[in-house]
C-alpha cells in the first residue's frame, strides 16, 4: 500500500464516526494499542517537549525503509501517533519526503497538528521528515 | 443597564459569548482565569469609537482628537477611582500585567544593586518570575522565594525569616491563578514596609474577584490586565504611588513621553505620560473604562457569593470522585478549580471536555515551579466567573465522569 492508500484508508476507517466523543472514543483505543516505548528508549535526544504533552520517537532504518516507534504521556497525543507510524512505517526516506499528510485534516484532527497546540505532534512529524533527510544523506 | 439585585440569567444574557454552541454542544465557558468574556455594552463601545471617535490623543488640535484624549483620560480617572488610587497620574496605561511588571523591573529595577534582595512566592505565574530573573542577571541581585504548603498557602513563617534589609521589593500575587489562594496581601505589605521594601502586587486574578483599595492595602505597585475584567486585550494597568513613579526613570522612549527633544539631551513629561511612550491602546483603555462601569452596576458582593457557592459545589462533588486530588485548598480562596486525576493526563481531559462543549485550561498554567513543587505535569482548571451557574457545573461534572470513563475503560 502506498502512503496516499494508508491515508485513504484511514479516512474510511474514520467516516463511520459523527459523534466527537465516538471519534476520540476511536482515538484512545487506537492509544492503548501502540505498544509503550521501553524507557531505556526514552532519552532525552528522543523526548519532544511540548507545552501540554510530551512526545518521544524513536527510528530505525533497515534494507532503506525506515521504522518508527514513539510514545506519549497522553493517550489522545499517543493514538494520534499510532496513525502517523501507521501512516509512515515501512517507508522509503524519499516517500516520506514526498508525503502531504492530508488524513489529518479530513478526518476532523487538524487542531492536533496546529502550531498553538503544542502537544508535540507537529514537531514530530517534522522530526519525521528531518530523520528521512538525514538517513539519506548518510 | 442596572442589574440589581444580582441576577445570574439577566447577566448572562448581556455576554454574547456564552450562547453559542460548540461541537454541537452549548458552550460552558469555564476558562475565566485565562480571559474573561466581554459583555456587549464593551464591544459597542469599541466599535463606536473605531467608528466615529477615533483619533490620536494628546497632540490634535481638532475635535475628534479632543474628544478621544477626553475618553482616554476619563477612563484613566474610572479606574483611578474604581481601584482607590490617589490621583490619575498613578494609573499607567500598559499593554497588560505582564508589561506592568516588566516596567518595575526595569524601571524601579534601575536603582537596585548587587546583593539586593527581590522576594516572590513558589505560586507565582512566570511572568512575576522571570523579569526578576532578568533584572537579578543585570544587576546581580538575588531572588528568593517564600515557600507554601501543600494545600496551597503561604507559609507565613518562612516569610518572616526572609525579610530582611537586604530586601528591596516583595513582588508577590494577590490571588494564585492555579490554585486560587487568596494572599493575607494586607499582612505582608505591612510586614515588608517594616524593612523598608516596596511591594508590588499581581493583580491579575483579583481586580475581578475582589473590591480592590489600593491605599487601604497600602501597597506600592498594583497591576492587572484588561481582558480578565471583562474589558479588551492589549490593555493593563500599572498603579504606582505617585512620589515612587515619579522617581523611576522612563522604560521606554517615544512620543507622548517627553517634554523637550534635542539631539544633546530630551527632558521627560510628567506622570504618567513619562511612562506612555508612543500612541497608546486609546480604545483598549476606553474599553476597560466601559468594563468597569459595567461592573460598577452588578451588584459585585453577590456575584462574589455567587462564585464563592459555585466553587464550593463544585469542590463538594469533585471531591467524592475516586482517585481525583484537588490542587490548590486553601481556606481563602477564589472560583478556581485546579484537580488532577490518577493515570489521566490533563490533556486528555481537556480534550475530551472540549469535545462535550465545555472550555477548560488544562497544563502548568505558566507555573512551572509550582507543578515542580505538586511533582505534577499540569492540571485540570475550572475557572468560574460571576456569569457561570449550578446547571453547567452539572453539565461540567457528566461530561467529567463520561470522560473518565473513556479513558479508564
Amino acid at each position: 500500500m502506498t502512503i496516499e492508500q494508508k491515508q485513504q484508508q484511514i479516512i474510511e476507517e474514520f467516516a463511520i464516526f459523527d459523534d466527537w466523543m465516538d471519534k476520540y472514543e476511536y482515538i484512545i483505543e487506537l492509544g492503548k494499542n501502540v505498544p509503550t516505548l521501553s524507557a531505556e528508549l526514552k532519552t532525552p535526544e528522543r523526548i519532544i517537549e511540548g507545552c501540554q504533552s510530551n512526545v518521544w520517537l524513536a527510528t530505525k532504518v533497515e534494507d532503506g525503509k525506515m521504522y518508527f516507534s514513539a510514545d506519549s504521556d497522553a493517550i489522545i497525543t499517543k493514538g494520534i501517533i499510532g496513525l502517523l507510524i501507521e501512516v509512515f512505517n515501512q517507508e522509503s526516506p524519499e516517500a516520506i519526503l514526498q508525503t502531504e499528510l492530508f488524513f489529518i485534516n479530513e478526518i476532523g484532527l487538524a487542531e492536533h497538528l496546529s502550531p498553538t497546540r503544542a502537544n508535540g505532534l507537529l514537531s514530530m512529524v517534522k522530526r519525521i521528515k528531518t530523520e528521512a533527510l538525514k538517513s539519506l544523506s548518510k | 443597564m442596572s442589574v440589581s439585585p444580582f441576577s445570574v440569567q439577566a447577566v448572562r444574557s448581556l455576554f454574547p459569548a456564552l450562547n453559542q454552541t460548540v461541537f454541537g454542544k452549548q458552550l460552558i465557558y469555564f476558562d475565566n482565569g485565562a480571559t474573561s468574556q466581554k459583555p456587549q455594552v464593551v464591544l459597542d463601545t469599541l466599535a463606536k469609537y473605531y467608528a466615529l471617535e477615533n483619533a490620536n490623543i494628546h497632540r490634535g488640535v481638532h475635535y475628534l482628537s479632543q474628544q478621544a484624549t477626553t475618553a482616554y483620560e476619563a477612563a484613566r480617572k474610572q479606574i483611578q477611582q474604581y481601584i482607590g488610587a490617589g490621583a490619575p497620574e498613578e494609573i499607567i496605561f500598559t499593554k497588560g500585567t505582564t508589561d506592568s511588571i516588566n516596567l518595575v523591573a526595569f524601571s524601579f529595577g534601575e536603582r537596585l544593586n548587587a546583593g539586593d534582595e527581590i522576594l516572590i512566592s513558589a505560586m507565582e505565574h512566570h511572568s512575576n518570575i522571570v523579569p526578576w530573573q532578568l533584572l537579578c542577571e543585570r544587576k546581580g541581585c538575588v531572588l528568593k522565594v517564600i515557600p507554601i504548603t501543600k494545600k496551597g498557602e503561604l507559609d507565613l513563617e518562612a516569610f518572616d525569616k526572609l525579610l530582611n534589609e537586604r530586601t528591596k521589593l516583595l513582588a508577590i500575587t494577590h490571588i494564585s491563578n492555579t490554585l486560587g489562594t487568596i494572599n493575607p496581601v494586607k499582612e505582608l505589605i505591612s510586614k515588608a514596609h517594616l524593612f523598608g521594601a516596596k511591594v508590588l502586587l499581581d493583580g491579575a486574578q483579583s481586580i475581578q474577584h475582589l473590591s480592590i483599595d489600593v491605599k487601604d492595602l497600602d501597597c506600592d505597585f498594583y497591576t492587572f490586565s484588561g481582558h480578565k475584567v471583562f474589558g479588551p486585550t492589549g490593555i493593563g494597568v500599572l498603579y504606582g504611588k505617585a512620589a515612587l513613579l515619579d522617581s523611576m526613570p522612563p522604560y521606554q522612549g517615544g512620543g507622548d513621553m517627553i517634554a523637550k527633544v534635542t539631539f544633546e539631551r530630551s527632558t521627560y513629561n510628567t506622570l504618567p505620560l513619562k511612562f506612555e511612550a508612543g500612541t497608546p491602546h486609546i480604545a483598549g483603555a476606553i474599553g476597560l473604562g466601559s468594563a468597569i462601569s459595567f461592573l460598577q452596576s452588578i451588584d459585585m458582593e453577590a456575584a462574589a457569593k455567587h462564585e464563592h457557592d459555585l466553587t464550593t459545589y463544585a469542590q463538594g462533588i469533585l471531591d467524592t470522585f475516586e482517585g481525583l486530588q484537588l490542587i490548590g485548598e486553601a481556606k481563602n480562596k477564589t472560583s478556581v478549580v485546579s484537580f488532577i486525576i490518577d493515570g489521566m493526563h490533563p490533556f486528555d481531559i481537556g480534550t475530551l471536555l472540549d469535545k462535550q462543549g465545555i472550555a477548560v485550561r488544562t497544563g502548568h498554567h505558566c507555573t512551572q515551579p509550582l507543578m515542580d513543587f505538586y511533582q505534577i505535569p499540569g492540571t485540570v482548571r475550572a475557572s468560574f466567573a460571576f456569569y457561570n451557574t449550578r446547571e453547567e457545573i452539572d453539565t461540567f461534572i457528566t461530561a467529567l465522569q463520561r470522560s473518565m470513563q473513556i479513558l479508564g475503560a
